[in-house]
């Protein structure tokens, strides 16, 4: 029954159409390439919408916005910020934590597009296996690097961080940047599945944090109809998370996926083609949906 | 069934101690390699010298949220960011004087553009700015030593006649010319390095270093004895004694006035017969044999 990896998505390209397999895909592209373009638009085109990167920037000359992990490393190294960061840090956590976090990681920032393919060229060429760290890692080092960046007093993360590197040597244009990039891609297509972001990034760790109560959710509403078909496991880049809420009606629990870990790609909502998952809100996660009726009235009876 | 149960709880803690461990030593083994990597990262080199207001290089690093909003907003685009492999750390803004000096722009844009105050929003007169020092660091090779005319340096500098000034000097070389040598003074110097951009040498013979680099510092206990003296109104080592000069009857000595003064013309020395030459080296050199 169950799919191979490599084939993920086919059947609903099949039921659906490829345009509806492939909408929140597209969606996210534009959102993550349409960033990308606002922020090189000054620099390339002489046209400043953003000035700044994705550490810290400026739309439109009014909107300040910070990276709120960041200015944590700089506030425990020791340092009194200047308002705007403050203020531009805030904007950034009441989104994210209305959005869901790892938006962040899946809608914005510009790695999850290298590591996006090496996912895709890992599940087309059939790599498998590959190191096995624990995807716990990344709490770790996000730990790590706050300790580090009060025992040294420098933001020590931003000297490695591929996610302003990356956007970095867009904008301000480097050589050796392409290296960690590179790096990044390799490691994800034959060392680890899902490797940087499932494992490594404390970026992405810092807002899956405040992905915690976030209402936007994934849905697994129609989970009744699951054929076991595995294509949302194959295609997800964290693919524990989907377990308990679509295999949970036996076990008393919601359809939402509250793991903290989503990022809210919306890819299995593409690639599945009973239509099992939708973006719907933490509050409707009622135990019973997707228990067929004759367990409903026996829990109800008894 | 509930030993089995017992049995599996305990494999699992066990397992799950185990990759904890696992865990975090290996973070904290990267941990170890990123500190020390910042530590060496971290390190600026001299030639980079960062944009106005920056906090000292310390709190600058942990200030900095490596944005380049400065650079974005500096008028002649001089600032650029540090990039991985480079010797300044990662995303940190600084300048190379030789190639793009600062131009002192009156509103300081760059450190409006700060968000986070690593360019301290407390600076608002650009020449209250310590960017740097300009040291004239090579006397052999700047040409105003040589005795020529030059002192582009001098006419460049935004606070000349303050943070530059020429010094007049006898040429002994010739013996009839002047040297014009420049002389910076760390009170006005803001660093902004438009000396070392403008220094005509294939390499520049003034150059912006980083001030602590460039300024020498005085042993604390030292005192020097006339400054002392000025503040305290009184020399504090010894009393001022006047000094006894041992001279003929009838002859006074006057410092730093006319100096021998002969009270009678009794006391007045014929000539040939002077008892103290008006060369002091005369008598300094006089050999042995004089003496005795």
């Amino acid at each position: 029954m169950a799919n191979l990896p490599q084939h993920a998505g086919r059947e609903a390209v099949r039921t659906k159409g490829w345009l509806r397999a492939h909408k929140w895909l597209i969606l996210r592209r534009i959102s993550q390439l349409g960033i990308l373009a606002a922020f090189m638009a000054g620099p390339w085109l002489g046209l400043w919408i953003v000035k700044g990167n994705l550490a810290s920037s400026l739309t439109l000359d009014v909107l300040p916005l910070t990276d709120p992990y960041i200015l944590l490393q700089a506030l425990v190294s020791g340092v009194s910020p200047e308002t705007t960061a403050f203020v531009g840090a805030a904007i950034v956590l009441v989104f994210y934590s209305l959005v869901g976090g790892r938006v962040y990681c899946s809608w914005v920032c510009p790695v999850n597009l290298v590591t996006d393919t090496a996912g895709w060229l890992r599940r087309k060429l059939g790599i498998r296996g590959g190191s096995q760290t624990s995807r716990s890692t990344r709490y770790w080092i996000l730990a790590m690097t706050l300790v580090l960046s009060a025992i040294t007093g420098t933001i020590v993360w931003e000297l490695v961080n591929p996610v302003t590197i990356t956007l970095r040597a867009l904008l301000f244009g480097t050589a050796l940047a392409w290296m960690l990039v590179l790096g990044v891609f390799l490691f994800d297509l034959f060392v680890t599945h899902d490797g940087w972001c499932g494992h490594y990034c404390p970026v992405g760790a810092f807002y899956s944090l405040l992905n915690t109560w976030a209402p936007l959710r994934v849905t697994a509403a129609k989970r009744e109809a699951c054929d076991d078909c595995m294509d949302c496991f194959n295609v997800c880049p964290e693919p524990q998370v989907i377990r308990p809420a679509l295999k949970g009606a036996d076990k008393g629990v919601g359809p939402v996926i509250l793991a903290n870990q989503c990022t809210n790609c919306g890819r299995c909502i593409d690639v599945c083609a009973k239509e099992v998952f939708r973006f719907g809100s933490r509050f409707s996660n009622d135990p019973k949906t997707g228990v067929d009726n004759v367990k409903q009235i026996q829990a109800i009876g008894s | 069934m509930a030993e089995t149960h017992d049995d599996k709880k305990g494999i699992s803690r066990r397992q799950f101690l185990s990759t904890t461990l696992k865990t975090a030593c290996s973070v904290t083994l990267m941990g170890v390699g990123l500190g020390f990597y910042a530590q060496r990262a971290n390190a600026l080199p001299p030639l980079a010298i960062r944009p106005p207001g920056a906090l000292p290089e310390n709190d600058f690093l942990g200030a900095c949220i490596r944005c380049g909003l400065c650079v974005r907003d500096c008028p002649p685009q001089i600032l650029s960011l540090g990039q991985l492999g480079d010797d300044i750390p990662t995303g940190t803004p600084y300048f190379i004087a030789r190639t793009g000096p600062c131009v002192m722009c009156e509103d300081i844009p760059c450190v409006k553009a700060c968000p986070t105050n690593a360019l301290d929003h407390s600076l608002t007169d650009i020449e209250k700015a310590r960017m740097g020092l300009a040291v004239v660091v090579d006397q052999e090779n700047c040409i105003a030593f040589q005795g020529l005319r030059c002192e582009v340096c001098f006419n460049i500098c935004p606070l000349r006649g303050d943070a530059i000034t020429l010094e007049y000097r006898h040429n002994p070389r010739s013996g009839k010319h002047a040297f014009f040598i420049p002389v910076v003074h760390s009170d006005a110097c803001t660093g902004c390095g438009l000396c070392e951009k403008a220094c005509i040498l294939e390499k520049a013979a003034i150059k912006v270093y980083p001030i602590e680099m460039a300024k020498g510092e005085l042993g604390h206990h030292y005192r020097f004895g006339w400054k002392e003296k000025a503040k305290a109104g009184h020399a504090l080592v010894t009393p001022d004694v006047k000094h006894h000069y041992n001279l003929p009857e009838g002859v006074r000595y006057e410092l730093q006035g006319k100096g021998l003064i002969f009270e009678n013309q009794k006391a007045q020395p014929s000539s040939g017969e002077v008892p103290f030459p008006s060369n002091p080296l005369q008598s300094l050199n006089r050999k042995r044999k004089e003496s005795e």
